[in-house]
């Protein structure tokens, strides 16, 4: 059984231009994977591609247009009330920018309790303060008392995630989205808090959705990876896999251009050509095809699915049906 | 904490020794207000002793016989400082005497504090509930952003903020009192005799129509701030990280949106206060209601320049103190406001 299993999703929001002429932006438009209890699935893709969106409505803060999220083998695209907040204490995502995440006028103290609070988790005060101090603990917060009654302004941005972390942590959840959670670190700071979150997945088998851009900590973090391109997903698979053995002309050029640390070694390097299309306009078809490299006619006319490589490994390229 | 209290006062009073300054040459620079007596009847040996009384005859300060910038002379030099109107203005300001009243003949300090506590429970009664309303309505306003409930109170709340006060105060007088039997104006009925809770009733009656006025005049400024605000608010991450963690849309606006968007509500409210005393002038005008503002008005009629400087020295300093509060309020709302 999959933690959650996610079975054509769409997140499709309308723009009235105010000319009767209804634009629609498909930010998710068919996605579906699954992931099991303790594994880290990296969603990688360029802006705009709709991972954001995806993680907003896979914690059902956007509501999904079409397709089922299922949590447990429970359907939770549409929890209302009581159930969904329940739900709440079980995925819980960190954001990209923890200069906004937290609000400034509360202690860390304060932030890290309010989700016990809410939830009505631990008898008294003090239990729900040791509570507390272990999740600043566990996030890399020592001594968890020195940080207690300080605010956000006063702590570094590395830090600040780990409150963000630490929030999450407390409600002891089986699923993490991280949205970005390190984009806006400085590299030094980055390996520490990707360290914290590996410690979490292997501690409390957290089950992790991780989103970048950046294939590199993808490579070093995840178990999967899963290659979004215009709201959909065009490659999935063992992260080894995908890596040493790319199948998608999109996988491929984004691998290209990430800088070895060798310079004897120089590869050709897949330049894509123009900006990722628009999502109101999305391009018949393969979505691909007009930046891609090895676009035969077909590739504008015809649909593609994802297509097995191996039992664990899809891709969705027409030209892997040639080449076969 | 105390430094940043003293500081803070040690600045309202160099602001308030300022204004004491402008406020005497402001009221000065007019000349002798005794050229104002035309009636014939009056000898000039009464003009004379009426100056002398006001203290009229003397230099305004060391070297300036008058200010009036038509008839400046600079030939009083050799005058003993101390005996001057700019030193009896400050040795009387010390010992708390403001004057008299050109036209009741009475102390403008006493005046003055009868008027000011009839003005402080208009002002009072109207900006709090103002305040309030505008605040909740914003709030909700912004939680229901573009839908219309917000576009209702949005429009609503810009209709009666545009609207002239006098105009609205005129209007609600009109509509109370000939269809609510509410009293014309005053602060309470004269002669009627009624003591106690009959007598705080019938102020109650008598404060309704001025206090309406007052609220629907502020709302909708108050309102849009806060609208604007807890929608800038609600944009933030922490907002979405509250919703994540399974806040309530009741909790989520009660401990993260309303506190984080109160600063510049703080700030308006202090600013306001000065505005306010002018929305006063014309609503205690219209209503007749014997404060502060009804005061001014009729004191610039007269030409009663004693009552007029009480007046404003008043006005200014409690715009220095209300902007002190709001200082010190910064810091116990946000923490990130430190010794700033």
């Amino acid at each position: 059984m999959s933690l959650i299993r996610v079975q054509n999703l769409h997140k499709h929001f309308s723009l009235s231009s105010g000319l009767g002429k209804n634009l629609v932006v498909k930010a998710v438009d068919g996605v579906s994977f699954e992931l099991e209890k303790g594994e880290v699935l990296a969603l990688v893709g360029e802006s705009g591609c709709g991972k954001s969106t995806l993680a907003l409505t896979l914690m059902h803060l956007e509501e999904a247009s079409a397709g089922q999220v299922l949590f447990n083998d429970n359907d939770i695209t549409t929890l209302k009330g009581k159930a969904l907040k329940n739900l709440r204490r079980d995925i819980q995502m960190v954001f990209q920018d923890p200069y906004e995440s937290l609000n400034p006028l509360m202690t860390v103290g304060a932030i890290v309790e309010e989700p016990l609070k809410v939830h009505g988790l631990g008898k008294s005060k003090s239990a729900r303060q040791e509570m507390v101090k272990k999740a600043l603990e566990d996030a890399g917060l020592n001594p968890a008392e020195s940080y207690l009654n300080r605010r956000p302004h006063e702590l570094s941005g590395g830090q600040r995630q780990r409150v963000v972390i630490a929030a999450a942590l407390v409600l002891e959840p089986s699923l993490v989205i991280a949205d970005e959670p390190v984009s806006m670190l400085d590299v030094s700071i980055r390996a520490e808090v990707l360290g914290v979150l590996e410690r979490l997945k292997l501690e409390h088998s957290v089950a992790m959705l991780f989103i970048t851009h950046d294939l590199g900590t993808a490579a070093h973090f995840a178990d999967r990876i899963a290659v979004m391109y215009l709201g959909r997903i065009v490659e999935l698979g063992e992260t080894q896999d995908v890596l040493e053995n790319p199948q998608h002309p999109y996988t491929k050029a984004l691998l290209s251009v990430i800088p070895v640390p060798n310079p004897k070694l120089r590869r050709k390097h897949i330049i894509l050509q123009g900006d990722p299309p628009n999502p109101i306009n999305i391009p018949g078809g393969c979505r691909f095809h007009p930046r891609c490299p090895v676009a035969i006619p077909t590739c504008s006319k015809q649909e593609v699915a994802l297509k097995h490589i191996n039992i664990n490994h899809k891709a969705a390229c027409l030209l892997l049906d040639h080449s076969a | 904490m105390t430094k940043l209290i003293l500081r803070k006062l040690g600045w309202a009073l160099l602001t308030i020794a300022f204004v004491l300054l402008l406020n005497f040459f402001l009221f000065r620079v007019m000349g002798d207000p005794t050229r104002l007596l035309k009636d014939p009847r009056l000898s000039q040996a009464t003009i004379e002793a009426i100056r002398v009384r006001f203290g009229l005859d003397k230099p305004v300060i060391n070297c300036f016989e008058t200010l009036n910038p038509i008839k400046a002379s600079l030939n009083a030099c050799g005058v003993n400082p101390f005996n001057t109107q700019f030193a009896a203005y400050l040795s009387n300001l010390l010992k708390g005497d403001l004057g008299v009243s050109f036209h009741s003949q009475r102390p403008v300090a006493e005046l003055l504090t009868e008027r000011l506590w009839n003005t402080l429970l208009l002002i009072g009664a109207g900006q709090i509930l103002a305040i309030i309303i505008g605040i909740i309505l914003g709030l909700v306003a912004a939680w229901k952003a573009r839908t219309v409930l917000d576009y209702s109170a949005l429009v609503g709340s810009l209709t009666v903020w545009s609207l002239p006060t006098f105009w609205l105060g005129i209007l609600l007088l009109f509509w109370g009192s000939n269809y609510l039997g509410l009293p014309l104006g005053g602060k309470e009925t004269i002669g009627s005799g009624l003591t106690g809770l009959k007598r705080l009733g019938d102020i109650g009656t008598h404060l309704l129509l001025p206090t309406l006025t007052f609220t629907l005049v502020f709302i909708g400024e108050y309102m849009l701030i806060m609208r604007s605000t807890v929608l800038d608010v609600l944009s933030e991450d922490y907002i979405l990280t509250a919703k994540a963690k399974g806040l309530s849309t009741f909790q989520i606006l009660k401990d993260h949106a309303l506190r984080n968007a109160m600063l510049p509500i703080v700030t308006i409210v202090a600013l306001n206060l000065g505005f306010t005393v002018a929305g006063a002038i014309q609503i205690e005008t219209v209503f007749s209601w014997p404060g502060l503002g009804l005061t001014i008005f009729e004191a610039v009629g007269r030409r009663d320049y004693p009552v007029l400087q009480g007046a404003f020295l008043l006005l200014a300093v409690s715009v220095v103190l209300a902007n002190v509060i709001a200082d010190l309020l910064y810091t116990f709302l946000d923490p990130r406001v430190r010794l700033a």
